[in-house]
């Protein structure tokens, strides 16, 4: 069974990702591609915290995921790969072949973003990153949980959208 | 307020607000909490959010709402360098109510009781045929 869900989410591992929509997946494990959280013990301890026990989660850095990710798309049971930034994201999909879709779960706000839904803040940047990803064949929704309607990325980007 | 027996209830939505109005109104003991919501913040701004929390109110107990949650990762990861808070994840109204009747005791006293309490309140309550 494939990486079901490719997500971008400044939160990383939390509720909407392990229950929203780990449940009705039926998870069994989750990636986590984030170099600082890789680098670190505690962080690693932390998130593992967070996870169910029947589910299993994996950690890699950046450069690292597109040597993992056969093994992950090998796994007989269903997954969901995280990032926390479209940047990460982005060079993942570089980097690696087979991504075509890509959920936007979460990105908050900070200075220089614009709001573009009430989880969904993008720096002038940060949108192009996402139209070259479309530009390159990947689908880019926004949807933080399964119930949502997705929303292109042409709608996310038109000013006045709204979820 | 300033006293290290204020306890912070950190949760997603307006779950904390709520249960911090419900405590006010069962017990009139509503400021010994303080509510906070995650809504519209990512990871750092509920971490920077908790700490300056602590350090205005002197709480020492963080009540969270679900241990997968990005409240309750924000609580742990502060207790990394304040490994004298208490997190409880979990809450509910009977936890909250429990520990803010409690006087005297000490806070880990306090906790353990709320815990115990809140733990204990969740039952099934099946209704019984009339019949036979």
């Amino acid at each position: 069974m494939p990486v079901e869900l490719y997500r971008i989410d400044d939160r990383l591992i939390h509720g909407q990702v392990v229950v929203g929509w780990g449940q009705p997946m039926n998870a069994g494990f989750i990636a986590l591609v984030d170099d600082l959280v890789a680098s670190s013990d505690w962080e690693r301890e932390l998130y593992r915290m967070g996870v169910p026990p029947q589910m299993d989660l994996f950690f890699a850095s950046v450069d690292d995921a597109p040597g993992q990710l056969g093994a992950w798309r090998a796994d007989q049971r269903a997954g969901i790969l995280l990032t926390g930034d479209i940047e990460t994201m982005a060079r993942l999909v570089s980097s690696a072949d087979g991504i075509t879709a890509v959920n936007l779960g979460g990105v908050h706000h900070r200075a220089g973003r614009i709001e573009r839904l009430r989880y969904i803040y993008l720096s002038p940047a940060e949108a192009q990153v996402l139209r070259d990803l479309e530009a390159h064949g990947v689908a880019v929704t926004a949807r933080d949980v399964p119930s949502a309607r997705p929303v292109p990325l042409r709608e996310l980007l038109d000013a006045g959208a709204k979820a | 307020m300033s006293s290290p027996d204020a306890g912070i209830v950190l949760g997603h939505g307006d779950i904390a607000a709520a249960l911090v109005s419900a405590v006010e109104l069962i017990t009139g003991r509503g400021d010994r909490l303080i509510a906070l919501t995650n809504a519209g913040l990512d990871n750092d701004q509920i971490d920077d959010l908790l700490r300056r929390t602590i350090e205005s109110s002197g709480a020492r107990v963080i009540f969270t709402d679900l241990a997968a949650g990005s409240c309750n990762m924000a609580a742990c990861r502060l207790v990394r360098w304040r490994p004298d808070l208490i997190v409880v994840t979990g809450v509910n109204l009977p936890t909250l109510l429990q520990y803010v009747m409690h006087d005297g005791g000490g806070t880990d006293q306090a906790v353990s009781d709320a815990v115990q309490r809140g733990s204990g309140s969740l039952r099934v309550l099946q209704g019984r045929s009339r019949a036979g």
